[in-house]
């Protein structure tokens, strides 16, 4: 079960935190992100590659980004 | 357009940007504008505070086309994109203070990030004390956001909402095109202009509005900020933003060097003073209110385009910041600090703690 991170109405760095707080410390080896901003989308993306992760989905539904990040 | 791939936001990407900012700020001084001030995002809303006799200091008047352009650059970067996002709520009056303080604080030290970098760029040596300043005021504003520091979310809002600030640099170019200057006046029915100081200064109006909406495209588009790319750094050692920023200050030096506009040296340094504590201080006052707020003043304003109405309210807490500075003495001059400057920055500063401290992480 992938972990949810809910950073919708957020702007950056707290979304960047937020995901890397879960990739750092969290047992998880999937993550849901949801954003509602490109910069954010495209921030979290590079934060997440910086880690090791791979982009796993983005899809947008109404205003929301949400990205499936997996480890890798 | 929204199919294709970001490529400003890539690393390249951010390094161009940087480099036509480099290259575009120093001409605009070569063609008219103050030296070492070819774009300060925070005097320039200084100079159209006066402009609009928010304040009366005769020698900072003028409507700054820049400014204009870089809330509408980006504006019609986020529409051709698809980004035009109004968005609201995040603790507006907070921000609007947050402003207000960055205002004050870069009036001490007379200059934004982008003017600090031009004022290195330039050679002078005053502006390197300014820009560890400006570091230290963004760590500490990174230890408050790693401590959960939050003014909590945005919520989607109506069109005509992100249309505000916008509509409002639309009202000043009007403003600027009905009621130009008298020649050998300083004011009109309406405006104030400079006769003599740097608001006297300043490239034609279509080159520097043009200036502007080209840096205001290209920065919605790389989302180029002067304190996010020293924030990323601290946080996550990214160097993303921080390429930029570098690209900026190395072209910029380049610029100056070919054109003759490099001067090395500390002090009778352009529309700067050598009270090197006061320069530190008051980029720190900035850098903490720009961290605590999400971005520097120049990134605020491509917020503002986007239709992000928090960004918008801390811009016209800076352009009230300009006005409290230049009325009550708090704003420096080449000559050092005003009679209230220090105290002024000692406030500031305790405010932004206030601020840092107290407001948590408690989103649903």
């Amino acid at each position: 079960m992938a972990k949810t991170v809910d950073a919708r109405g957020l702007s950056c760095p707290q979304p960047v935190l937020m995901t890397l707080d879960e990739i750092k410390g969290g047992s998880a080896d999937e993550l849901l992100v949801m954003v509602d901003n490109e910069a954010s989308k495209e921030n979290v993306s590079r934060a997440a590659k910086s880690q090791g992760w791979k982009i796993a989905d983005i899809h947008e539904a109404e205003g929301v980004f949400n990205i499936t990040l997996r480890k890798e | 357009m929204k199919g294709i791939k970001n490529i400003f936001a890539e690393f390249w990407g951010i390094i161009g940007v940087g480099i036509l900012i480099g290259i575009l700020a120093p001409l605009l001084q070569y063609l008219g504008n103050p030296p070492n001030m070819g774009i300060c995002v925070a005097c320039f809303e200084r100079d159209i505070a006066g402009a609009i006799g928010f304040h009366r200091a005769a020698v900072v008047q003028y409507i700054r086309p820049e400014i204009i352009g870089f809330v509408l650059g980006s504006m019609i970067a986020a529409f051709l994109f698809k980004e035009f996002k109004p968005r609201l709520g995040s603790a507006p009056i907070v921000r609007f203070f947050l402003g207000v303080f960055a205002m004050i604080g870069a009036l001490v030290f007379l200059g934004c990030p982008w003017r600090a970098a031009l004022r290195l760029a330039g050679g002078d040596g005053t502006a390197i004390v300014g820009l560890l300043g400006l570091v230290f005021g963004v760590w500490i504003g990174t230890l408050f956001l790693k401590g959960g520091y939050s003014l909590g979310r945005t919520q989607p809002t109506h069109h005509s909402a992100g249309w505000m600030l916008p509509l409002f640099m639309v009202g000043l170019l009007v403003l600027m095109l009905i009621f130009p200057q008298i020649p050998g006046k300083d004011k009109n029915e309406l405006l104030f202009y400079s006769m003599k100081g740097p608001g006297s200064l300043h490239a034609p109006l279509a080159i520097s509005l043009g200036v502007g909406l080209l840096i205001g495209f290209l920065a919605q588009r790389s989302r180029f900020c002067t304190m996010g790319a020293i924030r990323d750094f601290v946080l996550f050692r990214s160097i993303h933003l921080l390429s930029g920023f570098l690209a900026l200050i190395l072209t910029a030096f380049v610029v100056n060097f070919i054109l003759g506009q490099f001067r090395p040296g500390f002090a009778g340094q352009p529309v700067a003073h050598t009270m090197h504590l006061w320069n530190f201080a008051g980029m720190a006052l900035s850098g903490l209110a720009y961290c605590l707020a999400g971005g520097c003043p120049g990134r605020q304003l491509f917020l503002s385009g986007e239709g992000d109405g928090d960004a918008a309210v801390f811009v016209l807490g800076m352009i009230v910041g300009a006005g409290i500075s230049h009325n009550f003495g708090l704003a420096s001059s080449p000559t050092g600090v005003g009679p209230y400057g220090i105290p002024a920055v000692i406030i500031g500063l305790l405010v932004c703690l206030f601020i840092g401290f107290t407001m948590r992480k408690r989103i649903a």
